[in-house]
């Protein structure tokens, strides 16, 4: 349930137009929205949404949408 | 908690100089595809910047802006007594810049002149040492010339920081008047991050080297820079300044005893328009009383403060103005500033 609300915000905060193509196992590196910028949103989303802490390092660690929702339960 | 406190000493005067070649952002694709460079530059809200050519300095800028600066105001360069530079991007590594531009401007050998050497929040920084001073009444007249030259630091191969700085010099008039009133500095500092901006060839901890001079793939998006240019590490400086500058206006706010709707303007460092308009949502201040120049000259790094004063509130201080200063940058330093402006002098900005 929540990781689906996690997804559209992830969604929302980089700028995919289409939620339905992510999952938890999407990486989300590889899609075409993502670029160097995308962290910034990305971190914005987590202050504002769930406020974490997260840096550069954080995100680098992570591969999927699901590694992303997992600093959010830390 | 350091912060300072002054009475009755202000900015009388204020003018601006820019390079007169226009870089347009979208055409800025010499490095990158044309469609990343537009995807890049309509997310940072950067379209324009300005560049010096080869043989500028920050201090032809701030020269320029400081001989506008007297004649517009006819001073008596007699009655400047102190100059301070503001810079990280000055003429030599030695002397100090400040003493070219005392000498430049036909100033008299009894000028206290030094350099301030910080990065984006030193204008702020500077307005303190200055303000400092000012409270001794042998001072008369102070300049603070304030200019960056950041077109020439940083690769135009890393998308991180290729759209982003722009070049720029300001001159600024400090004087002790009455209406001035009560002025308030927060000033701080954490060196556990001076890593997150940095350029690390070319000092003495790692001096100039063929190695420094390479350039190199850094990341996994193919950006390429040397160790003589700068780097940022974007999403790290994003994650403090989101945390950081919010706690500090509201910690100045209340020193000062003002609630955020009793100021006139909010000036940010035009670090990029995301952040600014992120922390202007975080504090809930009124967008309209936030003026902006990113869009038209980036990110100017110790300049933009004070530029964006004189590019977009020119007309705004025949009645007297609060105005709320915040920068934070390399350093990291940041800092928040209290001031009047009442009558402020704003001069036309200059081309060179």
């Amino acid at each position: 349930m929540e990781i689906k609300e996690f997804i559209e915000k992830f969604a929302e905060a980089i700028e995919v137009e289409e939620v339905e193509i992510l999952n938890a196992e999407t990486e989300f590196r590889e899609l075409d929205e993502w670029s160097s910028l995308s962290i910034m949103m990305l971190i914005a989303m987590m202050d504002e949404e769930y406020e974490k802490q997260v840096g550069d390092k954080e995100i680098k660690a992570c591969q999927t949408i699901q590694d992303l929702y997992g600093i959010t339960l830390s | 908690m350091a912060v300072l406190e002054f009475e009755n000493i202000g900015i009388s005067a204020m003018s601006g100089a820019v390079p007169k070649t226009v870089i347009n952002n979208y055409e800025y694709t010499k490095h990158f595809p044309v469609e990343q460079v537009k995807e890049v530059v309509d997310k940072i809200g950067i379209y324009e910047r300005r560049f010096v050519d080869s043989s500028t300095c920050a201090s032809d800028l701030c020269f320029a802006a400081a001989e506008k600066l007297i004649e517009d105001n006819q001073i008596d360069k007699n009655e400047i007594d102190l100059i301070v530079f503001i810079s990280q991007t000055p003429d030599y590594r030695m002397p100090a810049t400040s003493l070219l531009l005392q000498d430049r401007l036909g100033l008299s050998n009894k000028t206290i002149a030094f350099d301030i050497n910080l990065g984006c929040s030193a204008f702020i920084y500077g307005l303190s040492v200055v303000y400092g001073f000012m409270q001794n009444k042998n001072i008369r007249k102070a300049l603070i010339l304030d200019g960056e030259t950041r077109s020439k630091v940083y690769s135009p191969k890393d998308r991180q920081s290729a759209f982003i700085f722009g070049d720029a010099g300001v001159v600024a008039l400090i004087e002790r008047n009455e209406k001035f009133g009560k002025s308030y500095f927060s000033l701080n500092s954490d060196g556990s991050r001076s890593d997150l901006i940095m350029i690390k060839g070319g000092g003495y901890r790692c001096p100039s080297s063929l190695e420094t001079l390479e350039e190199k793939v850094v990341d996994e998006y193919g950006n390429i820079r040397s160790d003589e240019h700068g780097y940022m590490k974007g999403g790290d400086v994003f994650n403090f300044v989101i945390r950081e500058v919010p706690k500090d206006l509201k910690f100045l706010m209340k020193y000062a005893e003002m609630d955020k709707d009793e100021f006139d303007y909010y000036v940010f460092h035009q670090a990029n328009n995301f952040i600014n308009s992120y922390i202007a949502k975080k504090l809930k201040l009124d967008s309209t009383k936030i003026p902006a120049t990113i869009h038209k000259y980036g990110n100017t790094s110790s300049v933009s403060v004070p530029l964006t004063i004189i590019s977009e509130l020119k007309e705004q201080f025949t009645t007297p103005k609060k105005v709320l200063l915040s920068a934070f940058g390399v350093g990291m330093t940041w800092a928040t500033g209290v001031i009047n402006l009442d009558n402020c002098a704003i001069s036309e900005i200059v081309e060179i």
